[in-house]
């Protein structure tokens, strides 16, 4: 009985991307054109073997590794500011009134809007220019990290993660907060041990949000001049080249990497946040 | 002011102003005197302003006329030395029984171990020290109260302010907490000031008990339950204070209804 309801809920989760495999498998039979659609022997052979060499511009993994790098770079910078910026927020009225209007005129900008401002800004400017690396193996890690880059993805990242610390912070029960303050509990006290613990479901939900933003900004940050690396650089560089097949590894590599990253974030939240569920 | 006052309200009033720029007066002109270890109840209509009361002696509201006095000194602000359970529920879901009422001390910055031990004497109070790990989430209604009043016992408070604290409790939940709190209040003797709209639930626990005007709230009249305790619902005294007291509500009702 266990085992019958286990393959079912196993089968639940596969049949529909079984269906898609299938689908794709006859789809590149009947098409017979490996640019236009590759088959899925040849994708998965890529996938199998990330370590390995492609188009003379690193392996798959190590474009990953650096995509890596670079999404944690803008992202954390992003948590950093929105994090603390949206619980003033949330909690002082007139901080509120005063930053809202400003920053809702940027909310609703595209990331990839800001590319021709931020190459005027930045040009190829990277972390190895403003550190004066100019050789060696920190040099390669640090000129990857371009400040217009980081700058693509920390846009993307901050507004979620501000919008949910704001929400987060307004909504605590102001009963938590009247007993806090009957308790003796002084301003650090407030901040820290009553609207931050409330407010935290909520804003680990923005950052959660916020990564995936930050993950999907990624290509566009990656098709900036100066980059030479990178998942998204491998992806439209594939492309020039016609090797599909290195496009579809690249696009499910990018698929993976976000799930796995989301999937973290949810044990997290689930581990942590038990008591929200329960509370009333 | 008396030697035994531990409270002085001296013609307290509150206005508050509302977003469309009106005011509503709440409180107008209250005196009260309250004497150490006394147990208060305050009754009146809803809306009459009571809770605001409470809240402004908790150093939640700012009053907008008069002053209060406690041993002498005016209120400005809370202070750990007033301690106050609301009726709604307000524990931190977060945090387990035992961190909840030690929160008290440590917000004074007690040591750890030290605070540990008042939160368990003060759980151990309200008859709560094997819950000491659970979650607010897993506990009753009454439970809560009786963690909420612990926490507010950790501190040590002289004046114990409560809002309703029973109001959402079901009815025989409800008296069994009336008679746990004369317990830890015989066994602690704080100055307990208790807002609640039930005259039974006033004349089962009061020394006195205070009853107060529609909008704007004023003191109508105060009567003094002169009952040995534990006291008797079935006592005729208890009844003819009843009823004497719901009249007088009675007529307060009517004329805020009236308008």
């Amino acid at each position: 009985m266990r085992w019958k309801s286990f393959f079912l809920t196993a089968g639940m989760y596969l049949i529909i991307p079984a269906l898609f495999l299938i689908c794709w498998h006859v789809a590149a039979r009947q098409v017979q054109n490996e640019v236009i659609l590759p088959g899925i022997g040849q994708v998965a052979g890529l996938l199998r073997h990330p370590a390995q060499d492609l188009i003379s511009m690193g392996s798959l993994a190590a474009n990953v590794g650096i995509s890596l790098v670079r999404v944690l770079a803008g992202y954390l910078l992003a948590v950093m500011l929105a994090v603390p910026l949206g619980i003033v927020m949330g909690y002082y009225r007139p901080v509120f009134k005063l930053l809202n209007g400003f920053l809702s005129l940027f909310r609703p900008i595209p990331p990839l809007a800001w590319v021709p401002l931020v190459l005027a800004w930045f040009g190829v400017a990277s972390l190895a220019s403003v550190m004066k690396v100019e050789s060696g193996p920190s040099y390669i890690f640090l000129n990857n990290l371009k400040f217009s880059m980081i700058f693509i993805i920390f846009i993307g990242a901050f507004y979620p993660v501000l919008t949910s610390s704001i929400h987060g912070v307004a909504n605590v029960r102001r009963i938590l907060l009247d007993s806090a303050h009957v308790l003796g509990a002084g301003r650090r006290d407030i901040f820290r041990k009553i609207l931050l613990p409330a407010a935290a479901p909520s804003i680990v939900n923005g950052m959660r949000i916020g990564l995936g933003v930050a993950w999907m900004c990624l290509v566009s940050a990656e098709m900036l001049p100066g980059s030479l690396s990178g998942v998204g650089y491998l992806i439209t560089h594939a492309y020039t080249m016609a090797n599909t097949d290195i496009v579809i590894a690249g696009m499910i590599s990018i698929g993976l990497v976000g799930a796995g990253l989301d999937l973290v974030f949810r044990l997290w939240e689930e581990k942590k946040f038990a008591w929200t569920r329960m509370a009333r | 002011m008396k030697e035994s006052h531990i409270l002085n309200i001296e013609t307290l009033g509150k206005t508050f102003s509302t977003s469309n720029g009106g005011s509503i007066e709440a409180l107008r002109h209250v005196d009260l005197d309250v004497d150490e270890n006394e147990f208060l109840c305050i009754v009146g209509p809803s809306g009459c302003g009571k809770s605001t009361l409470l809240r402004i002696v908790a150093g939640l509201e700012q009053m907008t006329k008069g002053r209060i006095l406690r041993r002498g000194l005016e209120i400005t602000g809370a202070h750990r030395d007033v301690g106050m359970v609301f009726q709604e529920y307000s524990l931190l879901p977060w945090r387990n029984v035992l961190d909840n009422v030690a929160l008290g001390p440590e917000f004074a910055g007690a040591p750890k171990k030290a605070r540990r031990e008042t939160a368990l004497a003060c759980l151990r109070l309200v008859g709560m020290e094997s819950f000491s790990r659970a979650f607010p989430h897993e506990l009753s209604g009454g439970m809560r109260q009786r963690v909420a009043i612990a926490r507010a016992l950790a501190n040590n408070p002289d004046i114990l302010l409560m809002d309703e604290p029973f109001g959402a409790l079901d009815a025989h939940t409800r008296i069994l907490m009336q008679k746990e709190l004369l317990r830890v209040w015989e066994a602690h003797r704080k100055t307990i000031l208790f807002v609640t709209h039930g005259v039974d639930e006033a004349i089962y626990l009061a020394d006195r008990i205070l009853v107060m005007s529609a909008r704007p709230g004023r003191i109508i009249d105060i009567f003094n339950v002169d009952m040995p305790r534990p006291r008797r619902r079935s006592d005729p005294v208890y009844g003819q204070l009843a009823e004497k007291i719901l009249n007088l509500l009675e007529k307060e009702a009517a004329l805020s209804f009236g308008g």
